[in-house]
């Protein structure tokens, strides 16, 4: 009984934080942290912080690149409030140029993975066309909240 | 009755006679024009960046060179209404290419146009006037070296009783004021340089700072937070005890260099522009401006708490 009882808890609980996940905002803000991770491996590099480590160049290149895959839909009609979403009502206003905008994001991070940079410079080349990307869609399509 | 009524008129014509001349547009003395040089075109630019001027002056979304053609065209969507940012560029007829440094200076520092009427508060004069008239003079002497632009902005579009322009010097009395803001102790080179940059040219307290129901500048909350003044969310606390407080003074260095966050998050809105223009600066002035954030008193968000 007891077993039972913790299984249904378990299962609530589970299905909880499934339903938590599907939400638009959730999931997307989801995808963006995993983009700051990356960005964060990036501009160690950049910064000299870190040796360079073209492995981990390509793999945070490349995440960046996975996190913009089904990007736009992940702002449906409805999601704009909600989750603590930063998310700009310009998103609903401008669609045609915020999916512009996350194309670019695709196509530069593409792009960088297909360049492989094996040396600071050559990466240094990639890393400033990928990391343009954020301050300009920041700029149009997030408002910030806190 | 007819005595008191008569009394009434003439209390009221006296406290419009006062409120007119209380009103008046200031005007710089002709000592404050003395001993400056040629304009230093290369301290001049950096006046330039430091002062944003392009952020609300060039056409919404330059980049690049573009930033450098001042043609106006920023709508700023305010409580009081809209303002159009002028054209700026030296063009004869659209922009300001008729104006002597004098007329200039009397814009910068008190809010005075060249026909001797109030400008809005949109335009940061309440910050500017901090700055030096030998910095002033630089930056006049570079934005005359700028590209001319035709374009003709609109008029400003505001509601009663905003648009009542020499009620702005009544505003003027309550919140124009050159002083420093922060009073420190025995502040280092860095954070008196930084407070220069922050307090006069950078003015970044008019968005970081709260303002009151009628438009002026809270500082006793300076740099707290604020909402937004030109649409959704907040500007976000930069003082020790705000958004910024787990952030070193490097860091805040190499934000303004880079956009990005410690967390690699990035600048977003109108700091994206504000970014770009620090960028433009000396290295030492961003470490002057985190010194001086560093140093200011920590106060609670200047915004309300969000719901839901």
């Amino acid at each position: 009984m007891k077993n039972a009882l913790a299984l249904a808890l378990a299962t609530l609980f589970l299905s909880g934080q499934a339903a938590l996940a599907a939400e638009p905002q959730v999931e997307r803000q989801q995808a963006m942290k995993s983009v700051g991770q990356a960005m964060g491996t990036l501009a160690k590099t950049a910064k000299g912080e870190i040796d360079y480590d073209a492995v981990a160049v390509e793999e945070a290149f490349a995440a960046m690149n996975t996190a913009t895959v089904n990007f736009i839909d992940k702002f449906p009609e409805g999601s704009e409030t909600g989750h603590e979403t930063e998310a700009s009502p310009n998103i609903w206003s401008d669609r045609p140029g915020f999916e512009k905008a996350v194309k670019q994001f695709d196509t530069d991070t593409a792009n960088a993975v297909a360049a492989a940079p094996q040396d600071i410079a050559a990466f240094r080349a990639e890393f400033g066309k990928v990391a343009q990307n954020c301050k300009t869609c920041h700029e149009t399509y997030r408002v910030s909240k806190k | 009755m007819r005595r008191l009524f008569g009394l009434l008129v003439l209390i009221a014509v006296a406290a419009a006679v006062v409120l007119w001349f209380l009103s008046a547009p200031g005007k710089l003395d002709e000592a404050d024009f003395a001993g400056l040089a040629e304009p230093d075109l290369a301290r001049g630019e950096e006046m330039f960046w430091a002062g944003g001027c392009a952020s609300c002056h060039a056409a919404p979304g330059a980049k690049g060179d573009d930033k450098l053609l001042l043609s106006g065209g920023l709508a700023i969507e305010s409580d009081f209404g809209t303002f159009h940012a002028p054209n700026i560029s030296p063009d004869k007829d659209a922009g300001i290419g008729n104006w002597t440094f004098r007329q200039f200076a009397n814009a910068m520092k008190k809010g005075t146009s060249p026909q001797g009427t109030h400008l809005y508060p949109s335009f940061p004069y309440t910050s500017y006037t901090r700055m030096t008239m030998s910095d002033l003079n630089d930056m006049w002497g570079y934005l005359q070296t700028l590209p001319a632009s035709d374009n003709v902005a609109p008029d400003h579009a505001l509601g009663f009783p905003f648009n009542i322009r020499r009620a702005v010097g009544l505003w003027n009395l309550l919140y124009l004021r050159d002083g420093p803001v922060i009073v420190f102790d025995s502040p280092d080179d860095a954070v008196s340089r930084g407070q220069y940059l922050v307090e006069g040219p950078g003015h970044c307290g008019e968005c970081h700072t709260p303002r009151s129901p009628i438009g002026g500048l809270e500082f006793g909350e300076w740099m707290a937070g604020a909402t937004n003044p030109d649409g959704e969310g907040i500007i976000p606390n930069i003082t020790p005890d705000g958004s910024i407080k787990s952030w070193s003074a490097g860091d805040i260095a190499y934000y303004l260099e880079s956009g990005f966050t410690p967390d690699f998050d990035t600048a977003g809105g109108s700091m994206v522009s504000v970014q770009e223009n620090m960028a433009r600066l000396p290295a030492s002035d961003r470490e002057a401006i985190a010194a001086y954030l560093k140093a200011i008193p920590g106060r609670p968000n200047g915004y309300p708490a969000r719901g839901g």
